[in-house]
């Protein structure tokens, strides 16, 4: 009787299962070593996972629509060796300017890809690894074997660093322009309506494809300002800068209650399921999980999130049906 | 088109050693005939991919060989400084080189790498190895080839190489950074080692080594290590674990960090909070000049390296040395590294290695003068 109860609270809604999940780790974690829950590490949890908060708002869009994009991280690579080389050769060191060059790189890359996918109709996960392999072996050409860091993007690094504003804003900005155009606007309900099924999308008068290019630039969008936030953060520009790291978007997605056959995910399921990721990077070095543990750990959390989700999910589902049914 | 030159090169080495088989058994030619067409052969292929490839090679001693280099992986400024100096090195004396930098650096992707220098022909191949023994095999089935194997910057198991050209003796580097440590922490108190992976050879022995010396000498006996980390060469990993490190122990003093991806993570991340945390270890001057100086506003009083350049060259002098014969890579065997000096080949624990020098001091002193160059 009790069991049930609880479950029916977790079931109304997937959001709040994931809180829930979030404080029974906080709590565990909080006990091991109380230090984690200080202002300081909590801001630092944010700032180090800047770009994995900031890409899941582009994988949301994109995994809505039925697609994937593992592309991301090599677009990042891209636009921040870019950046990072042009202050290298002191080309540019305006701050501004390169964030904006670093979007433009991202919009471009993103563009691309929604281009041959939509109009190509080639299936996402082809077309974007496609561009993963040319954007970072691009980061590796034009690098030619030399990083920028240090002394290169000094000035420049002030922007990302341990403290300063900048990251935290444009988390803050970008997390609630895209609650609100995803909740209430015509765009962000076209995305859900192509996910959820196509064809009736088409034929409702939804420019399918106007909508997929958009939301694959979005995404193009979004990795290259992580690649810009990224020289900035760690005042280092790699070609091999967060390689595999668009894993952890796309479990922060997932996490989050994001459905890979699209149509089904929140902006808010998205913020808990990176912060969900995010505590975890952050807090298995600091309870002392020995380091060759932390990899399994972390796979293990992410499989009984995700199965807690699919379970709740199905509750729900069922209760809705007996609603219907009485 | 990587494929595609590949293959092409591929080809290129069959069609020669074809040749040269043909040569061999039908006119019972000199093998010193058929083996320059093959060599031209291989470099012809070359030439586009490298600008190294010298067509009209000077008849220096050299001459008519072709010498290979496996660096850890692309995309790394240590690579390439020291794939500079082992191509100064050969090319001056008129040799060719090729060089391979591996797509990323685990040992599966110096494999294949590997594999079409066989088929190519080559006379030595110079590796950095990315494993201590995932490349027995291949490199096995290149000295059945009559390669001349050697290592350098990082060591395999000595029975698959003839020589190790170690940057600077590993208890060489253990005792520098235990004593730098010493000297941080001045003489007492808790540090911690912020390293690369857990399975990183080089990072491994040194660590080792640090341990060793500590517990031998009653002089290091009030420094404590806390904990040995591991940043993976990710600097957002290493800035995890360096934060972590900070937070976990609140007394301590010293972060020593063998490894230039970890030190420019921790320096930042040290820097950045204005902690009283000192940072050493080994790191690149380009990468650390912003984090290297004497007061509370930077987080590295001084780090060590050694000159990549000159460990290259001295690995491409070795490449000759064997190749000409003029050592076969015993212990005791010595020869002129150009002007680097004479070096001997000594046996160090069962393995046999050429010891470039000590590790060098960088400090506010002469970090300006480094910086530009690597």
């Amino acid at each position: 009787m009790k069991k049930k109860s609880i479950g029916q609270f977790l079931s109304e809604s997937r959001e709040i299962s994931l809180v829930v999940v979030l404080v029974i780790l906080l709590v565990v974690i909080g006990i091991i070593n109380p230090s984690f829950l200080s202002f300081t590490n909590i801001r630092q949890i944010f700032l180090n996972n800047t770009l994995t908060f900031l890409m899941a708002l582009g994988m949301l869009c994109v995994m809505l629509t039925a697609g994937i994009d593992i592309s991301i991280t090599s677009t990042l690579a891209f636009a921040g060796m870019s950046i990072g080389l042009l202050q290298k050769y002191d080309v540019i060191h305006n701050t501004f300017l390169l964030f904006v060059i670093g979007m433009l790189i991202g919009i471009v890359c993103g563009f691309l890809n929604g281009l041959i996918i939509s109009k190509g109709k080639v299936a996402p996960i082809i077309c974007t690894m496609g561009f993963m392999y040319i954007w970072r072996g691009m980061a590796y050409v034009i690098s030619n074997n030399n990083w920028a860091s240090g002394m290169d993007v000094a000035g420049f690094s002030d922007f990302g660093k341990d403290g300063a504003p900048g990251p935290y804003i444009i988390l803050v900005i970008a997390y609630i322009i895209f609650f609100i155009v995803m909740k209430w606007t015509r765009f962000g309900r076209k995305i859900y309506a192509v996910g959820s099924n196509t064809e009736a999308a088409r034929v409702s008068g939804i420019n399918v494809d106007r909508t997929l290019i958009s939301v694959y630039t979005i995404m193009g969008f979004l990795a290259g300002l992580a690649g810009v936030l990224s020289v900035s953060i760690y005042a280092s520009a790699q070609p091999n800068m967060q390689y595999g790291k668009e894993m952890d978007v796309i479990a922060a997605c997932v996490i989050g209650g994001v459905s890979m056959s699209g149509g089904r995910g929140s902006v808010v399921g998205t913020f808990l399921g990176a912060l969900i990721i995010a505590i975890i990077s952050k807090a298995l070095p600091m309870i002392n999980v020995p380091n060759f543990w932390q990899n399994l750990i972390k796979g293990i959390i992410i499989l009984a999130v995700v199965l807690l989700n699919v379970i709740t999910q199905r509750t729900m589902e069922r209760q809705n049906l007996l609603r219907r049914e009485m | 088109m990587k494929r595609k030159l590949l293959s092409v090169l591929m080809t290129a080495a069959v069609c020669a050693s074809l040749m040269a088989g043909c040569a061999a058994a039908g006119t019972a030619a000199p093998a010193a005939d058929a083996a320059p067409a093959k060599e031209a052969a291989a470099e012809e292929a070359e030439a586009p991919a490298e600008e190294a490839a010298d067509a009209e090679a000077p008849a220096a001693d050299a001459s008519g060989a072709t010498y290979a280099l496996v660096t850890k992986s692309a995309g790394n400024p240590f690579m390439e400084r020291m794939a500079s100096g082992f191509q100064e090195a050969i090319e001056g004396a008129g040799g060719t080189v090729v060089i391979q930098n591996p797509e990323s650096a685990t040992p599966d992707a110096q494999i294949p790498v590997i594999q079409s220098l066989i088929s190519q022909g080559v006379s030595s191949i110079a590796v950095d190895g990315n494993d201590a023994n995932a490349l027995s095999a291949v490199l096995a089935e290149a000295k059945d080839a009559g390669i001349k194997i050697l290592t350098l910057d990082s060591d395999v198991a000595p029975d698959s190489r003839t020589v190790y050209c170690n940057q600077a003796g590993v208890q060489q580097i253990g005792q520098t950074l235990m004593d730098a440590v010493y000297d941080l922490t001045g003489g007492e108190g808790q540090y911690a080692i912020l390293s690369a992976t857990s399975q990183a050879t080089n990072q491994n022995a040194w660590i080792d080594a640090m341990k060793a010396i500590s517990e031998a000498d009653s002089k290091y006996a009030k420094i404590e290590l806390v904990e040995v980390a591991y940043g993976d060469d990710e600097p957002q990993k290493s800035t995890d674990q360096t934060q972590a490190l900070l937070q976990n122990y609140p007394d301590l003093k010293v972060i020593c960090a063998p490894t230039t991806v970890g030190i420019a993570a921790a320096a930042k991340v040290l820097q950045d909070q204005g902690s009283s945390v000192k940072l050493t270890g080994l790191g690149l001057p380009s990468e650390m000049a912003e984090y290297i100086g004497d007061d509370d506003a930077h987080s590295c009083p001084y780090m060590y390296l050694w000159n990549p350049i000159d460990l290259g060259r001295l690995a491409g002098y070795t490449s000759m040395a064997l190749v000409d014969g003029s050592i076969t890579g015993a212990a005791g065997d010595s020869f002129t590294a150009g002007d680097l000096g004479d070096y001997t080949i000594e046996e160090i624990d069962g393995s046999t290695q050429i010891i470039l020098g000590p590790p060098f001091k960088f400090d506010p002193s002469n970090i300006d003068d480094w910086k530009t160059v690597y």
